[in-house]
């Protein structure tokens, strides 16, 4: 992998992971968690282990995502707005 | 506040030290032992040209029994979790045209797919783990598709057990006939096949197999668990 791809892939699951945790919409959260599954399983192909990243694809971007969805959907699609603050103060 | 800044330092000093630990070991280099060993022994001890395969399911075989393991007790967690009398789907309506007309057209590729993952894992990057989750993305996509789909559970249930019980049996052929569990006796004293064709490397096309059917079954059903909403709470 050139090195510029590799970097922009990482890049990408970072800002993803970033937005999985920050946004209040649960639901769109779980499509930012998946989005890390995703990149992650480019960057496993692009690293020569094709075969991890089936399983990444596949257990992270389709099952884990769909089982949080039924979750959601069980529970409220919207975070409590008790810690309204941001990432910097919240820990 | 104190107590958050002692936290801080206390995790960085770990850090540090871990960082400092791992920097020292040599990473794709030609220096390890274990793994040259399994690259050169490879096709005379296992038969097959996959060498990932051949350690997950002949070298460290006992270690993937543990790993099925893990997610029978996994799946058998989730349905004594949403164990419920009477429950059904409470979807009012059917996937869109689009989403049933393709869910229709992919999946019996995508099911072809999955099984063509396990059965050749040891040709080809794949095995059992990844073959049975894409089997099980499929159920879930016909879950998505049609309200009223079902999975048969009396083909499904028995399936899963037949599966990891034929995991155990298979091992302990292997001690029968070679001396210690999960013995390749079909590699080892039957030599069986070609190197490089489907038909070789012993019993590892027959794990992955079961491994696929077990973990695409035990999948599917934690899906079917989730997805069913008992009648009684509604909503």
């Amino acid at each position: 992998m050139s090195e510029w791809v590799g970097i922009f892939i990482v890049a990408l699951m970072v800002l993803s992971a970033i937005f999985a945790v920050e946004w209040r919409d649960l639901l769109a959260a779980v499509v930012g968690m998946a989005a890390v599954s995703l990149f992650a399983s480019i960057a496993f192909f692009f690293l020569q282990a094709p075969d991890v990243a089936m399983t990444e694809a596949a257990i992270g971007a389709a099952m884990s995502a769909a089982i949080f969805i039924f979750a959601i959907k069980r529970t409220q699609r919207y975070e409590s707005e008790e810690e309204g603050t941001g990432w910097w103060v919240r820990w | 506040m104190v107590k958050r800044i002692l936290a801080i330092i206390f995790i960085l000093v770990i850090g540090f030290w871990i960082a400092n630990a791992l920097a020292k070991v040599p990473f794709g280099e030609d220096k390890m032992l274990v793994g040259k060993y399994y690259l050169e022994n490879v096709k005379e001890q296992t038969g097959a040209i996959n060498a990932v395969t051949a350690v997950v399911v002949n070298y460290r075989g006992f270690d993937t029994l543990g790993e099925v393991t893990v997610l029978f007790i996994a799946s058998t967690g989730v349905a004594a979790l949403l164990w419920r009398r009477r429950e059904e789907r409470s979807a009012e309506v059917d996937g869109s045209l689009i989403l049933k007309t393709g869910s229709r057209v992919l999946l019996p590729f995508i099911m072809l797919f999955g099984a063509y993952i396990f059965i050749h894992g040891h040709l080809t990057p794949g095995g059992g783990f990844p073959g049975g989750a894409t089997i099980a993305t499929a159920f879930l996509m016909i879950y998505l598709a049609y309200k009223e789909y079902e999975i048969d559970h009396n083909l499904f249930e028995p399936l899963e057990g037949l599966s990891g019980v034929s995991y155990v049996a298979v091992g302990l052929i292997g001690l029968a006939i070679g001396g210690y569990f999960l013995f390749d006796w079909i590699w080892q004293i039957w030599e069986v096949g070609d190197i490089g064709r489907l038909l070789s490397a012993g019993f590892i096309p027959i794990i992955y197999t079961i491994i696929g059917i077990k973990v695409g079954t035990e999948l599917t059903g934690i899906i079917d668990r989730m997805i069913k909403e008992s009648k009684e709470v509604e909503g």
